[in-house]
């Protein structure tokens, strides 16, 4: 699901600034729906791998309270015009995303 | 006794036992590649027992944590987030609002160049201090400030 994240790699020097966007509701299960008093069942994304060349140098678990639409930045040292730098996430109900993009 | 039927039975036995040698060798390389999400670590309700199931307890305070945020956020639903970790040898960061009902917001593992610096955007229930723990050896750090929640982001 490429189009559910952006992505963007900007060289500096030899460090590789990454930022991340992934459209994600992020339900924390914690809110009621206004109309049924029933609670929301919780909907997040909660493991984000993210590699350079196919290795991984972020391995991440989120809990809920990660912001909808989730962002994060990171930066990777080593790294050169050309790398591709990927993506892959999962949430709680099993959904992947993956997002790809070449430093530049 | 029938010899026969003794050594059919027992090929039968080794290759049953083979057969679950192996599924067990390609199972679990697998299921290595991806490490299971510390459920009870993010169900936590204390900032105590979440640093403790997370494997930040014992934490020393460090001013070579740099940690970036907001004095007053307006928004609790999108509370921006800076750590960066001078300290050398840093593996892993975790992020913490103590006054959330589960307090870890999440927890980062660097390697292969990753620097020790993460950015993210988190949500805030109230007024609390933001916490984030630093794994570097087989020791823990740790550095905290105070973001005034004007509006919670994890109530409705």
């Amino acid at each position: 699901m490429d189009n559910e994240m952006k992505m963007r790699a900007t060289i500096q020097g030899d460090v590789a600034d990454v930022k991340v966007l992934i459209k994600h509701i992020m339900e924390t299960g914690l809110r009621k729906d206004p109309t049924t008093k029933q609670f929301i069942p919780a909907h997040f994304i909660n493991q984000v791998v993210a590699s350079l060349n196919g290795v991984t140098v972020l391995d991440m678990q989120w809990g809920v309270a990660v912001s909808k639409n989730p962002f994060f930045g990171f930066k990777v040292k080593g790294a050169k015009p050309g790398d591709k730098i990927t993506v892959n996430a999962v949430d709680n109900l099993g959904t992947k995303f993956y997002g790809e993009t070449a430093v530049a | 006794m029938n010899p026969v039927r003794r050594t059919l039975l027992k090929s039968i036995v080794t290759v049953g036992m083979l057969a679950s040698a192996i599924s067990v060798s390609l199972v679990k390389p697998a299921a290595a590649l991806v490490a299971s999400w510390n459920k009870n670590a993010f169900s936590a309700k204390t900032i105590a027992d979440a640093m403790k199931e997370a494997g930040y307890s014992g934490a020393a305070e460090s001013s070579d944590i740099l940690l970036k945020v907001p004095d007053i956020a307006e928004d609790g639903a999108i509370v921006p987030l800076e750590v960066t970790s001078n300290i050398p040898g840093t593996t892993s960061i975790a992020i913490f609002a103590e006054k959330n009902p589960n307090p870890l917001v999440a927890d980062i593992q660097f390697s292969n160049g990753a620097q020790p610096y993460i950015s993210m955007h988190i949500k805030m229930a109230e007024t609390s201090f933001v916490r984030v723990a630093v794994k570097a050896g087989d020791k823990i750090y740790s550095q905290s400030k105070e973001v005034k929640v004007t509006l919670g982001g994890c109530g409705g």
